[in-house]
């Protein structure tokens, strides 16, 4: 196996992902990334010296919207699946000390 | 006479000619369905009511000649991530197990208006990961034509749905073949349209680059009158095509004289089940019959579709489902210490194993000292295959071949080795990453008495090439109905 | 401190643009309102939303790029910046990072020492966040998207500036520009311009910059240059003491006039950026390149060079005009009305300025109309009304942009040009104050004032004092 995934990779990932893993599932996402990755790996055999990445499929550009308000209050179908609101608001957990 | 046994359009047929009313044929679906749902579990939702009541108010729009299209009054099931005002929209994952979207999908919008009668939502893998329909929170669903095996994914509930004549047809999803593998495996014809054919808004996204929606039926006449209806230039989503042609319709005619087919030795080669070759080449061989030049051809770059798709998918998917946090909809836990604390416990109990893998391999292929190594290169090698894909087309009209190298596995055999289930999307990944159309239909069955399924792909915005050449293909051969779906018909 | 220290100052301004709908989707940006109720399943980050890009934005923020000497990037994309917080629905922000609309532009700045060039590395688009209440009585935040998915340009400056004064011409110099472009109104105090500010020091004669830190949350000139100073002292403080300036996010709480680092082990700096694939790319052809420069209105100094030429006002009074487009569009349609550049340069200079501070009010503010300034001037003018009458009603039009021809006849107010009324009047005066009358006939010139005073008081303040004094030195 090439990649070796260590436990500050998982434990950073997590943080970037917003995933709490247990320690079963931990040692199994770092068997699963690195093998994964060994797999992914294979992309190098390909040379794609100077070709273009490719974002978008078709060469389409240039998709605007005016600048017209046509959309009303409708606060009460954005809060209907709230799992917690408050006057009219999300309610989330304290965001500063 | 059974009326699930009936494509989509016959029984539109007979509804529109006063044969069938609108409430006996969602009646006959809702029938079917009690019959048996409990062996395949297509459904995460079955909406009775809804249906009944909608049914009502069809049948009085036909009856005032309002609604005359072919789909009026006809039960359709529409795949579990696909919003649906009012109606759980779960995407088979606990951390939308309570989610009730306040809109519609567009494309679902356009059957409601041509009067198709939405009776539940079907089953799916986890958001659309998977390729069984075995990582739905909600229980697998199992392949109608054994029980022991899976229906295949991610659309596997739609699938399974229109082979056990729940519904008369349905709508799936396809990011990597999510609708053409399942189709093969459950003995029906799915089409995947070209990027941008089918508005994408209220698609709950995975890859948002390589998802598309697209029909699910009995028959390919079905399917190109089902896309017909759905497909549209929708201006609520950036990345939809104002197309030349809708009138895919007008490709159903049994003739492909001198249709050029290229078969790519690569589709060919390791990895594909001898009874699966067998059928493909023998489709190949009817349509050469009739009249269609066939020949095998090299495609390459087939080997490096998956790790490439792997990468953009995972990438995409980690953002994607980065809106899942306990916020504004959803799971959210119960004991959490802050912020942070109830961001990673909702997510880590609200998503299955197979989610947070991706997720996790996307939130590394994108951080920082990665992206080039893995992202970019993923992108370039896409910019390969999509080339590789334009030589191929000027030289064949259709790329026909498998579109799995197997049928369908027995159920639990997958997801324990990743690596080799995401091998099992070898034929259609790359099919996503050029944003072409391909076509699933039924060509035989193996040994077991599984399906086969025949893929035919075409260049961009040529859906009626493939459309065309399934048609002739299907006018060889008889519908074949599993042992599950004729339960109805006593 | 034994050693020179120098400040080296870059700027991330994020400027909101004056669209009436958000950058992605068809919800006002009208400011204020209920909690979540501009909202809709786009800028809430609702599963299966998609955006829709506003044209608007695009033409906004090239002309800014245009303005401000950048090049245009005539082939620019979006890209996701992933980093989770709830005032970000979707757990990322729609931005720019690998082609930014604008790049490579400069700006000029004067200060006390003279001009100078500050470089503009790149202006991009993206979209601005939600905003989170803190609720103190149940322990939790709340959050309102009607600012999420708001239009925003974030103009990123080279290093070039070194001194809290540098910053505040430069910043006042890209809100002119903004301004006059009306592409955003730039309120500092509603946040429709804020800026962080990276700042490092080195020891003067160094070539290489110091370790830099972000200071965020400043929303007035005087908190940056506050700011600005505390950094500076904290920094060189380190380095004096033999420590490292930690490279950081430090968030400046100006009523206690220090900063701190905003740091957590969960908030890794690190966004994953990736093209959005829910967009598609933008192309910026040289003709619609060619009509954004064509509907770009006159700047700043094309006006005061116009100015210069075609009314004869003083320099002093042409900067302070121009130095709100606001001022300089009611200058000039007063003028159209009333043709007297003088008396209506004079009219801002003096009583509006004097009005506007009084009020603690910015010139965006002013809501009286140039017809009624106008009218006011014509009546001063033809002599209806006397200075202090005028000044008087002018302040009514301040407040409420009366029409002073009819307050003026309603109020009664109009001078009396009566000689012969005056005349009477005048000489009740003389007969009621002999002593004063005495002191002026033995030279006390100051007596004079004295009885037009008493004549303005008996007359209601109505009467031209230039009368008075004419007729009382008749009389007398
Ligand atoms: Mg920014
Ligand atoms: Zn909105």
């Amino acid at each position: 196996m090439a990649n070796i995934i260590t436990d500050e990779t998982i434990e950073y990932v997590g943080i970037l992902a917003k995933l709490e893993l247990s320690e079963e599932e931990k040692e199994q996402a770092k068997k699963d990334m690195a093998n994964m990755l060994d797999y992914i790996d294979r992309l190098n055999e390909l040379d794609t010296e100077g070709v273009e990445p490719l974002s978008h499929v078709f060469p389409v550009n240039n998709v605007f919207r005016e600048d017209i308000i046509t959309n009303e209050d409708d606060r009460e179908n954005i809060l209907l699946n709230a799992p917690e609101q408050k006057n009219g608001s999300f309610q989330v957990p304290k965001t500063v000390e | 006479m059974n009326l699930m046994s009936l494509t989509a359009v016959e029984l539109g047929k007979k509804i529109k000619d006063k044969e069938v009313s609108v409430e006996d044929a969602v009646k006959a679906a809702l029938a079917q369905i009690k019959s048996v749902e409990n062996d395949v579990n297509s459904f995460v939702t079955i909406d009775e009511e809804g249906a009944l009541k909608r049914a009502k108010e069809v049948q009085k729009q036909i009856d005032s000649g309002e609604l005359s299209g072919p789909l009026a009054g006809v039960p359709v099931a529409i795949k579990d991530n696909m919003c649906t005002k009012g109606m759980l929209t779960t995407c088979s994952s606990k951390i939308l197990e309570n989610f009730k979207p306040t809109y519609t999908a567009e494309a679902v919008l356009h059957l409601e208006k041509a009067g198709a009668i939405i009776i539940g939502k079907t089953n799916m893998d986890e958001f659309a990961m998977g390729s069984t329909t075995e990582t739905s929170a909600f229980g697998a669903t199992k392949n109608p034509w054994n029980l022991g095996h899976v229906p295949g994914g991610s659309s596997g509930g739609s699938c399974s749905a229109v082979a056990a004549e729940e519904c008369s047809f349905a709508l799936g999803s396809d990011t990597g073949g999510s609708i053409r593998q399942p189709s093969s495996f459950c003995g029906v014809t799915g089409i995947k349209p070209t990027y941008g054919t089918i508005s994408r808004y209220g698609l709950i996204a995975y890859g948002s680059s390589l998802d598309q929606i697209g029909p699910v039926a009995k028959d390919v006449t079905d399917c190109a009158t089902i896309l017909e209806v759905i497909a549209s230039h929708d201006t609520k989503d950036s990345t939809s095509i104002k197309r030349d042609d809708y009138d895919f319709t007008s490709a159903l005619v049994d003739d492909v004289k001198g249709l050029k087919i290229g078969i790519p030795i690569d589709y060919l080669g390791e990895g594909l089940d001898p009874e699966v070759k067998e059928a493909v080449l023998n489709a190949a061989e009817e349509l050469k019959k009739k009249g269609a030049i066939v020949e095998e051809f090299d495609l390459s770059l087939v080997e490096y579709a998956i790790p490439a798709y792997y990468i953009i998918a995972s990438a995409e998917a980690s953002s994607n489902l980065a809106r899942f946090d306990g916020v504004k909809y959803g799971y959210r836990t119960n004991d959490f210490e802050g912020l942070h604390s109830m961001y990673k416990k909702s997510r880590s109990e609200g998503f299955g194993a197979e989610v947070k893998r991706r997720i996790m391999l996307g939130s590394f292929v994108l951080s920082s000292g990665y992206y080039d190594a893995y992202y970019i290169k993923a992108l370039k090698t896409k910019a390969l295959i999509k080339k590789a894909f334009d030589k191929a087309f000027e030289k064949y009209d259709v790329i026909l071949g498998p579109a799995a190298p197997t049928t369908a596995p027995k159920l639990d055999d997958s997801l324990s080795d990743p690596i080799k289930m995401y091998l099992g999307d070898i034929y259609t990944i790359s099919v996503n990453l050029a944003g072409l159309p391909g076509i699933s239909v039924p060509c035989g069955r193996d040994s077991k008495g599984l399906p086969i399924g025949l893929q035919l792909i075409g260049d961009c915005f040529q859906e009626k090439k493939i459309i065309q050449a399934a048609y002739a293909y299907e006018c060889t051969r008889e519908y074949d109905r599993c042992d599950l779906a004729k339960k109805g018909d006593k | 401190m034994s050693k020179q220290y120098e400040t080296v100052i870059g700027l991330e301004v994020h400027v909101e643009l004056a669209t009436k709908t958000k950058i992605f989707c068809s919800c006002s940006t009208a400011f204020g309102g209920e909690p979540n109720t501009h909202t809709c399943p786009v800028c809430t980050g609702m599963p299966g939303s998609l955006p829709v890009l506003n044209k608007q934005v695009v033409e906004y923020a090239a002309a800014v790029g245009l303005a401000t000497n950048c090049k245009i990037t005539q082939n620019c994309k979006f890209d996701r910046k992933n980093y989770f917080y709830p005032d970000n629905p979707q757990n990322y922000q729609i931005s720019q990072l690998y082609y930014p609309i604008c790049r490579d532009g400069a700006v000029e700045i004067e200060t006390e020492a003279g001009k100078k060039t500050v470089r503009i590395h790149e202006i991009h688009m993206e979209e601005d966040a939600g905003k989170l209440i803190h609720d103190e009585w149940d322990d939790c935040s709340l959050v309102d998207f009607n600012r999420s998915g708001v239009p925003l340009i974030e103009i990123v400056s080279e290093p070039d500036m070194r001194s809290a004064e540098e910053v505040i011409a430069y910043l006042d110099k890209l809100r002119l520009i903004i301004q006059y472009l009306g592409a955003s109104d730039c309120k500092l105090q509603e946040g429709s311009m804020r800026a962080d500010v990276n700042l490092s020091v080195r020891e003067i004669g160094a070539t290489e910059f110091g370790t830099r830190t972000e200071m965020k949350n400043l929303n007035s000139f005087k908190a940056i240059a506050r700011a600005i100073e505390g950094e500076r002292e904290r920094q060189i403080d380190l380095i004096e003491e033999g420590k490292q300036v930690i490279q950081e996010t430090r968030r400046w709480d100006d009523a206690n006039s220090c900063s701190y680092a905003m740091r957590s082990k969960e908030d890794a700096q690190d966004y994953r950026y990736f093209p959005e694939p829910d967009l598609v790319p933008i192309v910026i052809s040289d003709e619609w390149l060619r009509e954004i420069k064509e509907k770009q209105p006159e700047l700043r100094d094309e006006k005061k060079a116009r100015y210069k030429k075609e009314f004869d006002i003083p320099d002093y009074d042409i900067d302070l005009i121009t130095s709100s487009k606001k001022m300089a569009d009611l200058f000039e349609e007063t003028i159209a009305i009333c043709n007297n550049p003088k008396k209506v340069s004079n009219w801002l200079m003096v009583e509006t300025m004097r009005l506007l501070k009084e009020h603690n009010m910015e010139p965006q503010d002013i809501s009286f109309s140039p017809k009624n300034l106008a009218k006011l001037i014509q009546l001063a003018e033809d002599g209806t009304i006397n200075s202090s009458v005028a000044k008087e009603v002018f302040e009514v039009i301040f407040k409420e942009d009366i029409d002073p021809n009819q307050y003026v006849e309603e109020k009664g107010l109009k001078s009396v040009n009566d000689e012969g009324a005056l005349k009477a009047t005048i000489e009740e005066i003389i007969a009621a104050n002999p002593q004063s009358v005495e002191d002026y006939k033995n030279g006390k010139q100051k007596a004079i004032g004295f009885l037009v005073g008493q004549t303005m008081k008996a007359m209601q303040g109505k009467a031209d004092p230039g009368m008075i004094n004419k007729i009382l030195k008749e009389l007398l």
